[in-house]
This record gives C-alpha cells, structure tokens and sequence, in this order.
C-alpha cells in the first residue's frame, strides 16, 4: 500500500510532531481532560488539537483511554475536570445527543445498526431536523411526508455510495459485520457533521471490504471536506490514511507527528513495547469485535 | 424442551410439596380494626373461640386490621389479649375483653373494640424515638438479610429478583407447615425450613435461571419472568394456606421486658441478636472464604473473574442457595416478631429494593446499611406521622436517591460502553 | 354446563372491565412493547385515572368529564415523577420505582388520614351516574344468550370505542418519524443518542402517553363497576396487563386487543369452571373462593413465565423479529 499523497498544500507542514503542538486551524480543543474509574485514571489529557479537514489516527495500545476519549468528547461519559471546545465553542456539559447535532458524530467500536430496523430506516433516523420527530406532527402525515422523500432520497444515494443499496429494505440483523461498519457511518453521515469520529471502522471487517470502507473515509475528507478521527490497531491502515497521528498511552498523549514520523517515536515504541496486554505497532491485523459473518 | 420438563418438574415441586391445603378459608370470617387517635394499633393478639375452644387467632396488622377465618356459621366468642396492646392504649370498657359475635352462612362479621385515648406519660417523644430506633433497627436487620441475596444476584447475574420477596413468604410457610401444621418446634422448623428453602432457590437456579442465561435471554425478559415466578410462589402459597395472617405456635404472647426507655419482647431480642450474628457471619464469608471471595469476584466483574478460572456458574448457584437460605431466615423471624401471610414477602421486596438501591445496587454491604436506613426511617416517621404511611417514607428514600445518587451509597458510578 | 361456561367467559371477554385491560395493555404496549420501558406500575396510572373521576365527582361534586382531564393531568404529573429520576436510568429502576409508587398511592389513598377525600379503605361511590345518564340505547337485554343489560353494553361500547381510538393513535404514531425514534430507542438508545436524539424526551413522552392511557383505562374501570376502592389497584392488575400484552403480541397494534380477549376468555371460562364444578361437589371440599382465585392467580404467572420464555412474540408477534435481538 503506497502512501496516499496528502493534499497539495498540507496544512500541517512544518508542525512540529510533539505532544499538545498548536494547529493552525483545529475544529476541536481539548484542555486537561481527566476521568478515572475507581482509582485508575483512564484518561489524562493535557492539551490536544484536532486539525479541520484531516484524518487523524488515534493510536495506542489497548487500554490506553482512546474510547474512554471518545465517550468523553461525545458526551457519553463525563471527565473528572477538563474542558473541550468544538469549532471555538465550549462543548463540556454538552449531553451526547446535541454534540451531535452540533455537528461531531461518534460511531461505536461494537457497531450499533439497529438490527430490527430495515437498513432504509436506520438511515432515515440519522437525518436531523425533522418536523415527523415531534409529537403533534407526527400524527399529520401530510407535514412531514415531503420532507420525509427527501430524507430518503439522500439516504438511498449514500446507500448507493456505500454499496448498501441492494439490502435497502432488509432488517440490518441481517447484515454483516463489515456491512454494519459501513451501515453506521453512511447512517452517521446522514446528520451531516463536520467532525466523524469512528471508532475502529475495521475491527472485525473482512479483508474484502477494508479497501472499500478506506476508500469511504478518505472520501469524507476529500469529497466533502469533513474532518476524521479514528481510532485503529491495524498500523498499515494508520499510515495509509491518516495526515496525522496521536498516540496514546495510559491515558496520556504520548506523541503526536505525522504518520512518517510516528513509526520511528521512541516513546510509541516504548508504549506499545512496554504496555503488557498491547499489540507492538506491527504490521498485523487486530482480531477484534465481531466476526465478519 | 428439557427447560419445559424442567420447569413443570419444579412447578409440580412447588405444588406437590404439600398434599393438601393446610388450610383454606371460604366464607365464614370476623374481621375488625383496632384504631387509637385515629391510627391503626398494629399487633394486638385476638383469639376467636367456639363453646369455649379457640378455633382461631388473629393479630392486628400495621393499620390495626385483623381476621380470622372460621370453621362454620356459629356464635363465637372473640377476645382481644390487653397484654398484646401496646404502652398507653387501654380499651374503653375494661370489661369488655370478649364479644359474642353471630356469623351467618359465608358471611364476615366484624368485631369492635372501642380503645381509649394514649396515656401520656414521662417524656413520651424521647421514649417513642428510642422504642422505635430499635424498633427500626430491629425491622432493618430483617430487610438487610434478606436483602443481601437480591442484591449478589443482581450483582453475579444482572436480575433483579422480583420473586425475592415471596421466597421470602415461602421460607416462613415452609417452617409455618412443620410448626403449625405438623407440630413440630419452631427452632426445629426453622432449621428445616432454612435447609428446604435454601434447596428450592438452588433448584429455581438451575431449573429456570441456569436454563435462561445460557440462551441469553435479555434482562427484560428475565425480570418479567420472575414476576411471573413470584405470581406462581405466591398464589401457591395462598391456595394452601389461604389469606389471613397467622402467629407461629411458640415465642408468641410474650410479655415485654422493660429496658430503660424501651420495652422489647425476650423473642425480639433474639431475631435481633442471631440476625446480627448471621450478618456478621455473613460478611465473614464473604471476605475470608474462597466461595465468598469468589462471589465478590463475579458481582466485582463477570469476564474478569471467569478468565481468572472461577466457576461463575456455580458461584451463581452458591449465591442463590446462600439467599434463599437467607430469605427464610429473614421470613421466619419476621413471622416470629409479627405474624405470617402470603404477602409478607412481597411488603418486605419494595423494602428491600429501597435498602439496596440506597446502599448501592450489587453490593453485599451497601445492602446491609441501606436496609437498616430503610427500618428506621420506615419506624421514627412514625413517631410524627401516621403508622399506616410508614413505607410510603422508605419508599420516597428510594426515589430521592435515584435522583441525587443513583449508584447508591456505597456503589461506584458505572463504566459506560 | 359447558355452554353456560362459554357464554360466562365471552361474557367476561367482550366486557367493559376486558376493555379496561385493554387500554391497560394498549399503554403498557406504548412503554414496554414499543419503547423498552419496563413499567411495574401501570395499576398506579389505572388508579390515578379511576379516583380523578371518583374524587372529582363525588368528593367535590364535579362533572364527570372533568374527572376524567384530572385523571390524565394527575397521570402526566406521575409520570414525570418517575421517569425524572429513573429514565436516565438502567431499565430495572424504572421498573423498582414505578411498582413501589404504586404501592405508594394505594397506602395513600387507603390511610384513614385521607379518608375524607378517598373514602379510605372503603372507597367512593354514586360518581358515574352522569356517565349513565348519557346513554342513548333504551333499556331491555341485549345480545341474546349474554343477556347484556344496556348499561353494560353502553360502558362496552365506550370503552372498546376508547380501546380503538388509543390503537389507532399508537398505530399512526409508530409509523411516522417520532415512532421511528421510539423504536430505536428501544433497541439502542446510544445508537439514537448518537444521531442527535434526545432520547431522555423521547422516553418521557411515551412514560406519559402509556400512562395517559392507563389512566383512561382506570376511568372506564371506575365508571363500569360505579365503585373505586383502593385494594382493587394491588400490583397484580400491572401483571395481567403484562400476560395480556404478551399473550396478544407486544409491539404489535393488535396485540393488547386481542390478548384482552383471550386473556378474559380463558380467565372467566377457568374461574366459572372451578366455581361451578365446586358448587356441584366435583372439587375437593378445600377447593373453595379463595382457592379458585388463588389457582387463577397461579395460572396468570405460569403464562407469563411460559410465554415470556417460549414465545416473546405473543401470537400474532413477528417471530422473524425477535429472533434479530441478539443481545
């Protein structure tokens, strides 16, 4: 896998690759976020930038706190201390489902299609704003019905895009692994955000289906300009798409840089070697979550 | 199918363990309620006679109900025990202790004893606070042992066990059927019956729960097939036992023994004191032996403590034996302070969820200090407000820790994805 | 014999106190079937509902209709009580706080304390005579063999009309966007919380409309036996709800009807059975009142159990489905 070219003027050239380094234009500030549970700290985040219209990998072994990040930034978990601002706007206290809507959408490392929905209706519930979510409307069909066509409409092109169409109408149970992993971000997409956050998209995907859902990421980045973290164990994936990368370690960011500077980081190596239930960062594919049936 | 042949085999248990109704009231029945200052006077022994020969007792419940279910239509005559009244109620009519009371076919007939005004004597708050301090404690014991199964079930299995409370019911009829019915002591009962109920909570484990998780059945199911268990348990026990409350044969009509400001029958002292020493025991094997280190392992983490090579199967079933065995105990003593009836248990299950949601869901010792919280709140608000709302204040601590802590005292707040 | 036994049980089946479970069911269906909400304490919505109309009525002597728009506000009030602490909750503290709330509003209405207000543990009467009064079909018996007086069948009109418009106004919801949300909800509240959905509103608003509905259920109870008394609302009504509601097919439109049916069919038909076969000295001589409540009582457990474990999807739910939950 050749490395993919960054964009013709790389927005991040000249950053220095350290821990915490200023962005030039970051969509997400993060600023002393700590969570411990029980005891542990999990998470312990001194500051950390998210560049706008990038991918960034997020890296480290297992443990290491990037979905407990994650949860934190979503707002499916809250920090001991710490505060975070999303496009300039403070996001701390935020409740998980108005990060969304302000435009930051999660997916989950276990997906979560809604297996006793059609694939067309766990699409059409990610599209925001509509008149038929709220009670009283919802009993007059004729208020919402056009809004509702052009709900389906743009969900049955991403399905189309993601090559979901032909089980448009099945129950998404019936999916598989892979599948669900493209489901949940089409479905993501579906609210429009500016910032995706996936938490491992390969994870239990067959290896038939990791070029295409590749494929998919970096076209959020290239054809619709949205800004990508992912989380992901498979370092060959890391280095093919990411522009950055920051690892983490016991909860900490332990390095930052882009990905060419990344694999030769005494401190990653000393983390992924030290760490004793991770992975090194060798080049093999993570045997994680569900089977790709 | 074997779960069916499973299940029908523990239903025919459940039924079958007693032949025939001990027994069974239809129709005939006098009722009454005692009341003082308009609330009801809880605990008042009344016996119903025939010619001279009781046919049946009644005790006086927390709203000063009572009945008593009868051979036949007759003329009986009904006495109310005055050693039974509590401190300060006297009746009206001192002479009037016995009624004759006609009862026609099928009918209930009430009898009316007309109580006096309280006595107030010495510093009557001061001595009501300690009365019912102990009083609550001696009530949150009970609630705590019984508590500390439902709450390692839910802590190794994820159920909340609604049919707690009417194993708790079945433990006191179990020792209620060899006591009162076969005549045996009631010490010697109650050993069998802890045995007893002990193995039927195991085989409900094995034969319904067991069966379950091993489909993976979602917890919403699980919880309604437990009220389904409890519907069965406690109907069960209403067929062969019938509806009225009932005293066990021994330890009853004792006369309390004055302590200071407190006044305690010789039989409350004892379920207070072996309930303190079981508790200890309790907490004991939980901390020093290996199955109870082991228990605490699997409600600390399931997968941790299975991939650490403990038996979480059968340490499930040891936590269901070690409640059931719990639960009887828990309902023998209090059929032994109080009385028995086919819905004591689940009275004392909304107890019991308010005592380990306040201590904290899943853990053995949150459960313990919720329930005693939950006895004495329960008993001193009676001291300001009426008795016969006494569980109504247990039960709003319930839903004002779930606002401002719902892990619970002593619970950790939960990892979430 | 067993012709009087069929027609006792239809007569059971098709009445007003069937339509009662119904709407019972149709609510439960709402928070339960359709949300995921696991309320213990639908009877507490039903009593809500029966003594808005009773203490309105005979205690300050209000119209009826007005009973019944207290019942629903004092339904909506509940609600909100139970579902602030609990909706962000694991699902069983909603089901410990409903079931013990009430048990709280029984013990509230029944302490002599409130006895002015709620007649106590006797009750409150002569509240339904303006219900009465409306009835336009003229008096004589009805339906043949069931002999259904008109009262009867005026209370069994209104009530399954009740029964119909609550169905369709749960059908028209759950097909449109709003129900949309509810029904992921009850697969995965994360999965819809991540999409931008405030799941906690959602969640409210169906605890409401259910327990609306309960409490409409509650009035039509009140009104057909014209008595509330409050050991009536014991726990168990919440679990024939339940066995009806899982009997008929839960997330289905037509479940809690059709559960209602049977579920009253098989119930009257065992309890007239036992009753007659004891009158005519079949039964063992203990087999009495109590006996035959308490065999009901075990039965109705027996069937949720059964149904619960061997067949989630009811009769007429989609097996294909349920078979898709795989937690």
């Amino acid at each position: 896998m050749s490395s993919d070219a960054p964009a013709a003027t790389d927005p991040l050239e000249g950053i220095a690759p350290e821990p915490g380094v200023a962005k030039p234009d970051p969509i997400l500030t993060i600023d002393g976020v700590k969570r411990s549970f029980g005891g542990i700290t999990a998470v312990n985040v001194d500051h950390l930038e998210i560049q706008r219209g990038i991918i960034t990998g997020l890296i480290g072994p297992n443990g290491a706190g990037k979905t407990t990040l994650f949860n934190l930034m979503t707002g499916f978990d809250t920090p001991d201390t710490g505060t975070w601002r999303f496009n300039g706007a403070p996001l701390s206290g935020v409740p998980a489902h108005l990060v969304a809507r302000r435009g930051m959408v999660r997916t989950f490392q276990l997906t979560k299609a809604l297996s006793r929905m059609t694939v067309m209706e766990n699409m059409q519930l990610g599209a925001t704003g509509q008149l038929g979510e709220r009670f009283l409307p919802s009993l007059i069909p004729g208020l919402w019905r056009r809004q509702e066509r052009e709900i389906t409409a743009r969900a049955d092109e991403l399905l189309a895009r993601f090559k979901l169409d032909h089980m448009r109408d099945e129950y998404a149970g019936t999916l598989s692994g892979g599948q669900r992993k493209l489901l949940e971000m089409a479905r993501a997409l579906m609210v429009e955000p500016e910032l995706v956050m996936l938490d491992e998209p390969m994870a239990g995907v067959n290896p038939a289906l990791t070029q295409s859902l590749l494929g998919h990421i970096k076209g959020l980045r290239d054809d619709e300009s949205r800004t990508v973290v992912f989380v992901e164990h498979d370092m060959d994936v890391v280095f093919d798409i990411s522009d950055w990368v920051v690892c983490m370690a016991e909860g900490a960011i332990i390095a930052e840089g882009p990905p060419s500077s990344i694999g030769q980081n005494a401190a990653v190596i000393e983390a992924y070697l030290g760490a004793t239930h991770g992975q090194a960062p060798a080049r093999r594919r993570k045997q994680a979550g569900g089977t790709d049936q | 199918m074997a779960a069916v042949t499973r299940l029908s085999l523990l239903v025919l248990l459940l039924v079958g363990a007693l032949v025939a109704p001990a027994f069974a009231q239809d129709g005939e029945r006098i009722r009454g309620q005692l009341t003082a200052e308009g609330e009801g006077v809880p605990d008042v022994t009344i016996t119903v006679s025939l010619d001279g020969e009781p046919v049946g007792t009644g005790v006086s419940d927390a709203e000063g109900e009572w009945f008593v279910d009868l051979p036949g239509p007759a003329t009986y005559e009904v006495t109310i025990d005055v050693d039974t009244l509590p401190e300060g109620v006297q009746l009206r009519n001192p002479d009037r202790t016995t009624l004759e009371i006609r009862v026609g076919e099928g009918a209930t007939a009430t009898a009316l004893f007309a109580l006096g005004e309280r006595e107030e004597v010495g510093p009557i708050l001061l001595q009501r606070i300690a009365q019912n301090t102990v009083n609550g404690l001696k009530f949150g014991l009970i609630i705590g042992m019984t508590a500390i199964g439902l709450s390692l079930i839910f802590g190794t299995t994820g159920l909340i066990n609604f049919a707690h409370g009417d194993m708790v019911s079945m433990g006191a009829f179990i020792a209620f059927f060899f006591n009162a019915v076969l005549g045996l002591h009631l010490i010697l009962s109650a050993l069998i019956a802890v045995i007893v109920g002990a193995v039927i909570a195991g085989a409900i484990d094995r034969g319904i729960w067991h069966p379950l998780r091993r489909r993976r059945v979602g917890l919403i199911s699980m919880l309604v097939v437990s009220i389904g268990l409890a519907f069965v348990i406690r109907h069960v026990i209403l067929f062969y036992f019938g509806g009225s409350r009932r005293p066990y044969r021994d330890y009853t009509l004792q006369t309390g023994i004055e302590l200071g400001p407190i006044r305690l029958q010789p039989v409350e002292m004892w379920v207070m004191g072996l309930s303190v020493v079981i508790l200890i025991a309790v907490a004991l094997m939980l901390t020093r032996t290996k199955l109870g280190k082991g228990m605490r392992a699997v409600a600390d983490n399931r997968d941790l403590a299975e991939s650490s090579g403990i038996n979480v199967e059968r340490v499930v079933l040891s936590v269901w034996i070690l409640g059931g065995g719990l639960a009887t105990i828990g309902g023998i003593f209090l059929g032994m302070i109080e009385s028995v009836d086919y819905l004591m248990g689940f009275r004392l299950l909304l107890l019991m969820f308010a005592g380990v949601i306040l201590g904290g869901l899943g853990t053995a010792y949150g459960a313990m200090l919720g329930s005693l919280l939950v006895g004495l709140v329960s008993e001193l608000s009676t001291v300001w407000f009426s008795s016969q709302v006494k569980y109504v204040w247990a039960l709003a601590v319930l839903i004002i820790i779930l606002l401002v802590r719902p892990q619970g005292l002593l619970g950790q707040k939960e990892r979430i994805g | 014999m067993g012709t009087v036994i069929f027609f006792d049980a239809l007569r059971t089946a098709i009445g007003p106190t069937a339509a009662a479970y119904a709407l019972l069911a149709v609510g439960l269906n709402m928070h339960f079937g359709y949300t995921g909400l696991l309320n213990f304490g639908q009877v507490g919505f039903m009593l809500v509902g029966a003594y808005g109309v009773a203490i309105t009525v005979a205690t300050f002597g209000g119209p009826l209709w007005l009973g019944v728009l207290v019942g629903i506000a004092g339904a909506v009030v509940l609600a909100l009580i139970l579902g602030i602490p609990t909706l962000r909750l694991r699902a069983d503290y909603l089901a410990i706080t409903t079931i013990a709330a009430a048990e709280i509003l029984r013990f509230i209405t029944r302490t002599s304390g409130s006895e002015p207000v709620t007649g106590g543990v006797f009750g409150l009467r002569q509240f339904a005579g303006g219900f009465y009064a409306l009835n336009p079909i003229p008096p004589g018996s009805y339906l043949g063999p069931l002999s259904i007086s008109h009262g009867r069948l005026w209370t069994m009109i209104v009530g399954w009309g009740l029964v119909a418009v609550f169905t369709l106004l749960l059908w028209a919801l759950m097909r449109s966007p709003w129900g949309r949300i509810i029904r992921s909800i009850r697969e995965d509240e994360d999965a819809a919380r991540s999409l931008g959905k405030n799941v906690f509103y959602y969640k409210m608003q169906s605890l409401v409309l259910g327990g609306v509905i309960g409490a409409v259920g509650g009035a039509v109870f009140a009104v057909s036996l014209q008595t509330v008394q409050p050991d009536t609302f014991l726990p168990q009504v919440t679990f024939f709800a339940f066995a009806i509601l899982i009997l008929g097919g839960t997330a289905t439109w037509i479940g809690p009807i059709i559960g209602a049916l049977i579920f009253w069919f098989v119930i009257a038909g065992m309890q007239s059975a036992l009753r007659r076969l004891s009158d005519a000295g079949q039964l063992p001589e203990f087999f009495g009142s109590q006996a035959v409540g308490a065999t009901t009582l075990t039965f109705v457990g027996l069937l949720l159990m059964l149904l619960m474990i061997f067949r989630p999807q009811g009769m007429f739910g989609n097996k294909r489905e349920m078979q898709l939950d795989v937690k």
